[in-house]
């Protein structure tokens, strides 16, 4: 079988003030068509730049890059009516409306007459978009837009489809229904005799295991190619869970990582899970506090660990958190909250405590009030009814000093881009009024704490998204805050970073601080001690991720995942 | 309908609903010529009507009289009629006129007898500001040779004729400077307007993302160029419709050239200007830069070396020469020609000439630096 595409030694070099960065290293490979070949690897990988190669965007440094038999280099023109190509960032006409983009991208591929109508028909309604024809584009959702998007880069049937990170900042829904669209347009596309190759550059590791070939990027090298199932193959018998009692958990994490032959240790649920180095023996349950050790199934997402921590082994590091335990009080008091705009119930009734210690989660999907429960708990917004107390007072009222216990990171990048990353350390110590004698050691200490010294005076416009959020989360602890407020802290971070960021969280939950998520990201959600679920307003159901699980768990879904969980919760709800 | 002609027609109807629902480049199109012409048309006005001057006359008689009669009837001048030579200094030093005209004690005797004719009198003028100084100078004189010459007239009859000089001025017989300067203004409002209106929306498209889609797309780099100078180009037409009909009818300045003519000289040095903004644009990649960057390459140029308020003949040698790399120079001239001379061949055609290779130049230049790629 020829295919689709094909790169050959494809180097890519940006030239920088402080020196050129490799974004891609010698990459040879090869696309098929009629399948979906995902594209996966940390932030800074090189998968942008690879897709941009394959739609002709850019010209290689060395290499070459070749779509349907012509090179990328020097002929684009005659590949681009067979490529369609979704970018990261949002590539419409917000002022436009859903039918004048679909409109703009038929006339650029010269569709017209009844295929053109049909076709628009078609994908408006597998897109579920037809109600909003008439609307502008930026006024739809997250995961509208996309599909928006994925409409008008199918439009033209193309022969290579690539997406990259398509799913970043949607709901798992939408995500599930940005699959639903693609392999439906597939099936069809070789019906009709011309199959249809897609190129899915992701980070979230479910996906890569649906798709028929993985791409492992990592540092612009390829680390494998390969069908998931070759990354799954060598991990047999080298996963394993410890149970363990609730107040053990976070500081075994810290033990086990310490341990020889504990390649990865991650929390989840009430047990560890642990992957093994080849050859290494399962350890002891009683040197971690638990009591059992069993291998489980290994999962895609330990296979790309396996192979990522291969390339780039992480530091042993040892700092031990303390036992500690949740039971003096509640440090966030919730009771029968509402918010009303209007006519419209944004929060309805919604009540919940968390305990000091202890990382709570409200997940649900886009407007379920999350935000707005959130807004409420800082005092930015006056509740209609009810009551929300941060360390008993109300934000609303409350002195500065209160304000002074609570750290806050944004989910978009908030910081000053056009400032180093000391002189944003330094902003913020400031801000939070932080005197001349402290400033300087708390800075220093947030360097080396979130491993920042290498880039401390780097644009932090110029870091890659997980260094960004790991400044955003340093600056918003200067002041050792009580208590940690996180909006969707990892949403779009590669899972590298995202479990170096929860271990991060998980140390200071030991610690004592007390962190409050907001997240429609289910990934986040394992890494909670508590959720509570919330849909239109409304909290459904508030309990462990473990207990969820459980919850919904039937003979045909023996093991669901809290994506399962969640989507049968809220559909549940619907029905 | 060929493929290419219907992704021109795609991209000229996305061009055409984002002008209609951004209110930016309406308002660069239709508010930024209209604020820009009624400043420059009623503040820049270059002469003073009305300046103040002192006159203090010595001894009064049937000559100073006739002096004063024609200062009172000149348009130009306030005058203010002192009582003494330390009330006029006085009212000069604290700035309340501008100069102090004296007739001295002997002028009427003087004037009486032929052989001392005509008899002196004695104008002192604030020079802080030589350009006003000289006007003043220009009107007072003026008045005077207008009295002059309505007494030579006389004396010449009954002395039996002499020369008589009689001056005509051509162009603008009113000696209004509106009808040189809002013509002027026209050349900055198209330079400022024509580069604003593309150096902002190619760099919004790099800023929002959406070119990397249109340059994986089948549109050809030349399509999107030209959809964009094409649709913008009507847009500034208009701009330059509106600003000729405000300087008709608000200003009166009157047309004499030919509409056909302006339009083509319009024309050309519209392609100039939107292709400098998209020029800009395209290597700036980001709007705040690309509208500073525009300000400073079209507003400069087109104040200062265009001739629209400084005689460029008046200007260095070397600085003459610098003014043939400003377009604004041919466009200024061209307008200049035709609002208030009308359709002379010889001015209009070496700069059209001119026009017509800036904006070639420029369309090339922005052709070359648009290649299809994101680096």
């Amino acid at each position: 079988m020829t295919p689709l595409a094909r790169a050959e030694g494809l180097s890519h070099v940006f030239p920088g003030k402080t020196g050129s960065t490799q974004a891609l290293d010698a990459i040879t490979a090869e696309i098929a068509p009629g399948v979906i070949t995902g594209v996966v690897g940390p932030d800074g990988a090189g998968k942008t730049t690879f897709l941009r190669h394959l739609a002709g965007l850019l010209r290689p440094s060395a290499g070459r890059v070749e779509v349907l038999g012509h090179d990328m280099a020097n002929n684009a023109a005659a590949a681009h009516p067979f490529i369609g190509y979704m970018p990261q960032r949002f590539g419409l006409y917000e002022d436009l409306s859903v039918a004048e983009n679909l409109g703009l991208f038929a006339d650029l591929h010269g569709l017209r007459d009844e295929a053109r109508d049909e076709r628009s028909k078609q994908l408006l309604e597998f897109t579920g978009l037809a109600p909003f024809t008439a609307r502008q584009a930026g006024a739809l959702s997250g995961g509208m837009k996309q599909k928006l998007g994925l409409a008008c880069a199918l439009l033209a049937r193309p022969k290579l489809l690539l997406l990259d990170e398509p799913s970043v900042g949607v709901d798992p829904a939408s995500r599930r229904e940005l699959w639903r669209i693609v392999e439906r347009m597939m099936e069809e596309a070789k019906s009709s005799g011309a199959e249809m190759g897609v190129v899915w550059a992701t980070s979230y590791l479910d996906e890569a295991e649906r798709c028929a070939s993985v791409l492992l990027l990592h540092e612009g090298k390829v680390l494998s190619n390969a069908p998931p199932a070759d990354f799954l193959a060598p991990m047999a018998g080298r996963v394993c869970r410890v149970t363990l009692p609730a107040a053990q958990r976070r500081r075994a994490v810290a033990v086990a990582k310490t341990l020889p032959g504990v390649l990865d240790a991650l929390v989840q649920g009430d047990s560890l899970r642990l992957v093994l180095a080849q050859g290494a023996a399962p350890p002891d349950a009683a040197l971690l506090g638990g009591s059992e050790t069993k291998l489980v199934p290994p999962r895609f997402e330990d296979g790309f660990m396996d192979r990522l921590i291969a390339a780039a082994p992480p530091q042993k590091t040892a700092s031990l958190p303390p036992v500690v335990s949740f039971a003096d009080g509640a440090v966030i008091e919730v009771q029968h909250l509402i918010r009303r705009f209007g006519a419209f119930v944004a929060v309805n009734d919604v009540s919940f405590t968390i305990g000091r210690g202890e990382i709570f989660g409200l997940l649900g999907p886009n407007g379920a009030g999350k935000s707005t429960t959130f807004r409420m708990l800082c005092g930015l917004l006056r509740p209609s009814a009810g009551s929300a107390l941060v360390a008993g007072k109300n934000l609303l009222t409350a002195a500065a000093q209160a304000r002074a216990r609570l750290g806050y990171m944004a989910q978009k990048f908030s910081l000053y881009g056009e400032l180093t990353v000391r002189q944003n350390l330094d902003f913020f110590a400031r801000a939070y009024g932080l005197d001349r004698t402290a400033r300087g050691p708390a800075i220093t200490d947030a360097l080396a704490r979130f491993e920042l010294e290498a880039v401390a005076d780097d644009l932090a416009s110029a870091l890659p998204l997980g260094l960004k959020q790991r400044l955003s989360l340093a600056a918003a602890l200067l002041h050792k805050p009580e208590i940690l407020f996180l909006d969707e802290p990892t949403s779009g971070v590669d899972p590298l970073n995202r479990r170096a960021f929860w271990a991060r969280i998980g140390e200071l939950a030991a610690q004592g601080v007390t962190v409050l998520v907001t997240s429609h990201f289910m990934d986040e959600a394992e890494y909670c001690d508590r959720l509570a679920i919330i849909n239109a307003g409304r909290v459904l159901v508030t309990d462990t991720p473990a207990a969820l699980r459980a919850r919904v768990s039937t003979p045909e879904l023996p093991d669901p995942t809290l994506e399962d969980a969640f989507i049968a919760l809220v559909e549940g709800e619907a029905a | 309908m060929t493929p290419r002609l219907q992704r021109l027609r795609g991209l000229v109807r996305k061009e055409m609903l984002q002008i209609l629902r951004d209110p930016s480049a309406l308002m660069i199109a239709f508010l930024l010529p209209f604020i820009l012409l009624i400043i420059n048309g009623f503040g820049l006005s270059l002469d003073a009507h009305h300046m103040k001057i002192a006159a203090v006359v010595q001894a009064g008689s049937a000559q100073t009289s006739g002096v004063e009669q024609a200062l009172d009837n000149s348009p130009y001048l306030s005058v203010y009629w002192a009582s003494s030579a330390q009330a006029a200094r006085q009212a000069l030093d604290e700035g309340e006129v501008r100069g102090i005209l004296t007739l001295r004690q002997d002028f009427a005797q003087k004037l009486a007898r032929p052989q001392r004719w005509p008899a002196d009198a004695q104008l002192a003028v604030n020079a802080t500001d030589p350009n006003t100084a000289r006007l003043l100078q220009g009107y007072v004189t003026g008045a005077f040779t207008t009295w002059l010459q309505g007494e030579a007239e006389e004396r010449a009859l009954s002395m039996g004729g002499g020369p008589v000089l009689e001056t005509r001025y051509w162009y603008n017989p009113q000696l209004r400077s509106t009808d040189f300067i809002v013509p002027g203004v026209i050349a900055l409002v198209m330079s400022m307007t024509g580069t604003l209106l593309t150096a902002l929306i190619v760099a919004r498209e790099w800023e929002r993302g959406t070119m990397e889609s249109m340059l994986a797309s089948p549109a050809g780099m030349a399509e999107l160029v030209g959809a964009k100078l094409g649709t913008y180009f009507v847009l500034g037409m208009g701009s330059m419709a509106l600003s000729v009909l405000i300087t008709v009818f608000v200003f009166g300045v009157q047309l004499h050239g030919g509409v056909l003519a302006l339009t083509f000289t319009a024309a050309l040095f519209l392609i100039f200007t939107l292709a400098q903004g998209l020029f800009i644009s395209t290597l700036t990649r980001n709007q705040f830069v690309a509208a500073q960057l525009a300000f400073i390459t079209t507003m400069m140029p087109a104040i200062m070396l265009s001739g629209m308020l400084f005689d460029i003949a008046s200007m260095p040698r070397w600085l003459q020469w610098v003014t043939y790399l400003i377009p604004a120079r041919y466009f200024v001239a061209a307008v200049q020609t035709l609002f208030l001379a009308g359709n002379i061949w010889s001015v209009l055609l070496p700069n059209l000439f001119g026009l017509a290779v800036a904006a070639s130049l420029t369309v090339a230049a922005t052709l070359a630096v648009t290649h299809r790629r994101l680096d």
